[in-house]
């Protein structure tokens, strides 16, 4: 049995099925409400939920039941007094120490919980960046979505903002800098691209067993980097990908060669290519690309899936796959990609797709 | 001291209290004492500039109020969502 939780424009949804099988809505929280990302932690079962109210702004809940009462997490908020408030929590993330948690979210900010989730503090030197003025945010905000940390080493981490670029750390989050070299920002004039932090990063994964290795979707471009993002190499061009556009992106944990992302036509046209929806498998560290399709809406299909609404289950041949989209569609996979099913449909625009 | 009117949710943050009493000289004043008497409500009603949220109404009596709007011992403060959505 496999749960998903899915993030929508109106609540979160727990689904519950087998490979292969339309999902039962096993629970809905939040009715009515933006959820923008939801997730569970596998160290303590706890469930965590990122809902950004239009009327009484974001906060972070948690629970133990996605279908039972939901209390609000402690500390997601931006010093007070300030000129900035906190518009939205784009992903959680499980860190490298028992009971450490990471929340990224705009504007550009990283939140820190030492106690499983419950309370939060903001990674104040992140916050202080000297540069923050000149930060700009891409169509989605100042979204810091990618957050990835380093397996056993909780000294390391690697962010990534839309449409502020990488950051990287050696020192658990107390200093900060650039993992930008080689990414080309093709959305600004060419003599403007040297040095630019105008960089709209899309998703960042780690390959947990060669963490070096880490894979990108940026805003035009599908990048490696093999240092530890210190540089990237472009993996997105002449390399069988339909575009190099879109934004959520998969990797198999056991697989540092695998990376699988859905394109989208462009950004001036941010729908699946030719009618057609296809997640796009490469197992050769992105030389080249494999298309994934059966079983998947073929014609006249014009999906938008989001950054946060891809994930996976497992790993290997049998990994499962699992992607919404705005259509109010989740389909999954339960062979790595090769099949495909339709998991649940004539849901809300989906923002978010995480396995339980 | 001002009445501040309030519905559910924020009622229930409140105490499950949909009218109270709380002592300010203007709206802001008004809302920062109903956060520190329950707690529960900060951040719903302000953010954390002080600035009453977007797509919240705060009325004083029958008029739009602003966080600086003066407020007398009479005056009823009523705090509503905005018509707005998708």
């Amino acid at each position: 049995m496999t749960e998903l939780l899915v993030g929508t424009k109106k609540g979160l949804f727990a689904l519950r099925g087998a490979p292969d099988e339309t999902f039962e809505i096993a629970a809905r929280a939040f009715a009515g409400e933006p959820v923008e990302y939801a997730t569970r932690d596998p160290r303590s079962g706890r469930y965590f939920a990122s809902v950004t109210s239009a009327f009484y702004g974001p906060r972070v809940w948690v629970t133990d039941d996605p279908g039972g009462d939901w209390q609000e997490a402690e500390g997601i908020a931006l010093p007070e007094g300030g000129d900035v408030a906190l518009k939205r929590i784009w992903t959680i993330v499980p860190g490298q120490e028992n009971e450490l948690l990471y929340a990224g979210g705009d504007p550009g900010v990283l939140f820190e919980s030492r106690d499983g989730g419950l309370t939060w503090e903001l990674n104040e030197p992140f916050w202080e960046q000297p540069t923050r003025s000149s930060w700009e945010p891409g169509a989605g905000g100042m979204c810091l979505h990618s957050i990835a940390t380093w397996p056993g080493d909780p000294s390391r981490l690697a962010l990534a903002i839309s449409a502020v670029g990488v950051w990287l750390s050696d020192d658990g989050g107390g200093t900060w800098r650039h993992g930008n070299e080689g990414l080309v920002p093709r959305y600004v004039p060419e003599e403007t691209r040297e040095g630019t932090l105008a960089l709209c990063v899309h998703n960042l994964h780690r390959a947990p067993t060669r963490p070096e290795r880490l894979f990108m979707q940026f805003h035009g471009g599908v990048y490696r980097s093999d240092n530890a993002g210190e540089t990237w190499i472009d993996i997105g061009s002449e390399s069988g990908l339909p575009s190099d556009f879109g934004f959520p992106l998969v990797i198999d944990p056991k697989d540092p060669d695998s990376a699988y992302v859905i394109p989208l036509v462009a950004d001036m046209d941010r729908a699946t290519p030719e009618g057609r929806v296809r997640v796009y498998e490469t197992r050769d560290a992105g030389a080249t690309w494999t298309a994934r399709g059966d079983g998947l809406p073929a014609e006249d299909a014009y999906l938008t899936i989001l950054r946060q609404a891809f994930d996976r289950e497992g790993s290997g041949p049998g990994m499962g796959l699992y992607f919404g989209a705005t259509s109010g569609d989740v389909f999954g996979s339960a062979d790595a990609g090769a099949t495909w099913f339709t998991a649940a449909s004539k849901l809300p625009p989906v923002h978010s797709v995480r396995v339980a | 001291m001002a009445v501040v009117r309030l519905r559910a949710p924020l009622s229930e943050l409140a105490g499950g209290r949909r009218e109270l009493e709380v002592e300010g000289a203007t709206v802001a004043e008004v809302l920062r004492a109903l956060e520190r008497e329950h707690p529960d409500v900060k951040g719903w009603i302000l953010d954390e500039r002080g600035v009453i949220r977007e797509h919240i109404n705060v009325f004083v009596n029958k008029e739009y109020g602003r966080e600086e709007t003066a407020l007398g011992p009479e005056d009823r403060v009523h705090v509503l969502p905005a018509i707005s959505g998708g």
